[in-house]
């Protein structure tokens, strides 16, 4: 099973954190190679305000094109597109990207939830998604579709976690196709290349 | 919330259902979007299967209500955006000034904290007095809401903030009173109001505007039914006139986008 998952070619690629994730992105964001196929999705829950905060510091931290999500963008290989504050950020089915202004959920917009749940359909066994560290459990509800559509599930080890809470929530509910410890992260999305 | 409750020709299907019965259009919102709203709605009222969900969106007038308020998104803030606000304030609302009269339409109002912010800045430019404002949603019940100016007294503090912010000259708590768990807004603001329902998908311009705000509405239609609306607001803003859209919409991929010129760095632009 396993390893017919792994040699699935990964048409998207999504992050979601929360508290305590930032330093596991600038960890992997530098070591990431240059000719990555596939999208990257980041979902990071932070206030409101701060709008071009991640952005800027994630663009310092990687040679990956690196921007905030646009209403109506497509998706495109090699580059990271960041979810941007205070909006859900959906897939649609000719992956161009929506954002939606609508009821936080998990007390969070953006929610990681929203992410993974309208792009596990989009792009079935070929999405792999990664939830890290965060004091809530938003992302759990999202795995559980990204399994149903036969995605991968990857899962930050909650003991390298600085805030475990999320990834153990994710541990506890859904069956991870692997566990990884943070500075196993690059590595591994290194190796989704086609 | 089962993600996977309703598939996509599902979707298909109810949305023509509610074109057919209730002649509201929703196949050109974006369709991600909509379908979460649609599969949270049957994940909230429990229905057990698509079939009961079709048959009562259909046939039951009284749950279409609150299909119609639940499938739209009705989320809103007063002085969202204060950045936004300032700029009105300082750049677009005094030119408007020098006009006789200035008649705005807000555009989605859902349920009125932008008409309302909009009526505060208006009123201490002094032009209040001289102006109108057209607030219109697709939806009857929040209209019903925006009317009264009566708001969730504990977003009050947020709502101060963004004021005080967007470059807000008083006391914010001088514009309401407090009524147990609600602020009534002063109705020296809402008497320049007009709220009607008006459908941007299939109803027509109705009067000139020297300035439309629409914020956060776009985002939920597809680029076509975008390009539509464009034309729509482009046939009912005067020459000179302002458009003022989210902060994630923008006119850049409408064909006559060159006909506009962007107002500094907010999602504003000038009719030329």
């Amino acid at each position: 099973m396993a390893e017919t998952l792994d040699s699935t070619p990964c048409g998207a690629l999504i992050i979601g954190g929360s508290a305590g994730s930032l330093d596991v992105l600038l960890e992997i964001f530098p070591a990431l190679r240059k000719d990555i196929d596939f999208p990257i999705i980041l979902v990071v829950h932070r206030k409101a305000s701060n709008e071009s905060l991640l952005t800027d510091l994630l663009k310092s931290h990687t040679i990956l094109a690196v921007g905030e999500a646009e209403e109506k963008e497509f998706l495109s290989p090699g580059k990271v597109f960041i979810a941007p504050a205070d909006y859900h950020m959906l897939i649609e089915e000719d992956q161009s990207i929506s954002l939606d202004y609508s009821e936080k959920v998990n007390y969070s917009r953006p929610s990681i939830d929203v992410t993974f749940q309208s792009a596990a359909e989009v792009f079935r066994e070929k999405l792999v998604c990664i939830l890290l560290s965060g004091s809530n459990a938003d992302g759990v509800e999202g795995l559980k579709s990204v399994n149903n559509f036969g995605g991968r599930v990857v899962i930050q080890n909650p003991n390298t976690a600085i805030m475990p809470y999320m990834p153990q929530q994710a541990v506890l509910n859904v069956e991870p196709h692997v566990i990884l410890d943070s500075h196993d992260m690059a590595d591994y999305i290194n190796k989704l290349n086609g | 919330m089962i993600s996977d409750a309703i598939d996509n020709e599902q979707v298909e299907i109810l949305l023509n259902d509610v074109l057919e019965s209730h002649g509201y259009d929703f196949l050109e919102y974006s369709h991600a979007s909509i379908k979460r709203r649609i599969i949270r709605l049957y994940g909230l009222d429990n229905f057990v299967s698509f079939a009961e969900f079709r048959y009562t969106v259909k046939t039951d007038k009284q749950y279409f209500k609150r299909f119609l308020e639940e499938i739209t998104v009705n989320v809103t803030e007063m002085f969202r955006d204060p950045s936004f606000y300032k700029s009105l304030r300082n750049d677009v609302l005094p030119v408007l000034g020098t006009y006789p009269f200035i008649r705005i339409w807000v555009a989605g109002c859902s349920t009125g904290e932008e008409a309302y912010s909009l009526a505060i800045v208006l009123k201490e430019l002094n032009l209040l007095n001289k102006s109108l404002i057209y607030a219109t949603d697709i939806n009857p019940s929040v209209l019903d809401k925006a009317k009264k100016g009566m708001f969730p007294l504990n977003y009050l503090k947020q709502y101060s903030e963004n004021y005080l912010q967007s470059g807000g000259l008083k006391d914010f708590s001088a514009y309401y009173t407090a009524n147990y768990s609600l602020a009534k807004f002063d109705e020296s603001l809402n008497k320049k109001m007009i709220f009607s329902t008006h459908n941007l998908v299939s109803d027509h311009s109705f009067n000139e505007f020297q300035l439309i705000l629409c914020r956060n509405v776009l985002i939920y239609f597809d680029k076509d039914l975008q390009h539509k609306v464009f034309n729509l607001f482009d046939s009912s803003i005067e020459k000179l006139g302002y458009l003022a859209l989210g902060s994630k919409e923008s006119l850049e991929f409408w064909p006559k986008a060159k006909e506009y010129k962007r107002v500094k760095m907010e999602k504003i632009w000038r009719k030329l």
